[in-house]
């Protein structure tokens, strides 16, 4: 498994390919999942957020998510993750974060790829501060999304 | 002891730093800690860490620890 915590463009796509080509083994695999967030352009109201930063407590974020990856590995007997998180300077549609996940059959691979982004999302240490024409406002916390996550389908619009 | 104390995001604009170094007694809490360093009361959502493992406000601090208060986070 591998933590990555990068202040700069990726390209998620690429990094699950070259990911996959050095770590996974050939013919071992039956299912891949990928998270990839992106940044959007509007947020709670807000439209024309031109840019984002992203503040993180270096160290610590690493730590934690790889205690989830361990986590995640053991409890749906995953065989490989990759997880890739911006930091800094941030632009609509950049990638933002990246979860990969292998295993021998797609029920554990799903089940450890929403385990690993939802804990990301409400326990890494991360937090998100926008800019647009109102000015700077740091992001409350993920609690919609915490409310959205007690259901595991998606809400139709 | 010496404690290394560290402060994120809008956390960070609130104490108006983003770290100090301080000296406690032996025995102190993360509450003592954040009740020497700060003016006001800590705000019922902030998170702790304590050398980069979340923890709570009763938590026993000892020589050396980093303590980290921020904001609930905002990542994925």
């Amino acid at each position: 498994m591998k933590v990555i915590v990068l202040d700069g463009e990726f390209d998620p796509w690429k990094a699950v390919s070259e990911y996959q080509n050095e770590n996974i083994e050939d013919g071992k695999h039956g299912a891949s999942v990928t998270f990839i967030g992106s940044m959007r352009d509007f947020n709670d109201g807000v439209d024309g957020i031109s840019n984002m930063y992203l503040d993180h407590y270096p160290g610590m974020t690493e730590k934690h998510i790889g205690h989830v990856i361990e986590d995640a590995m053991e409890k749906w007997d995953v065989m490989d993750a990759l997880v890739v998180h911006r930091v800094g300077d941030i632009k609509p549609n950049d990638a933002i974060v990246l979860v990969a996940v292998w295993s021998e059959h797609r029920a554990m691979a799903f089940d450890a790829c929403r385990f690993i982004i939802n804990d990301l999302k409400h326990r890494a240490p991360f937090w998100k501060r926008e800019a647009s024409d109102a000015g700077e406002r740091w992001v409350e916390g993920n609690s919609i999304d915490a409310v959205a996550d007690e259901h595991s389908n998606a809400k139709p619009k | 002891m010496k404690i290394a104390v560290k402060y994120f995001a809008s956390m960070r604009e609130t104490m108006g730093k983003a770290d100090e170094q301080t000296n406690l007694d032996e025995g102190a809490t993360v509450n003592d800690l954040w009740a020497s360093v700060a003016t006001i009361p800590m705000a019922e959502n902030t998170l702790i860490a304590v050398n980069m493992e979340y923890t709570n406000a009763d938590h026993v601090l000892v020589e050396g620890d980093e303590v980290a208060f921020f904001p609930p986070v905002t990542g994925g």
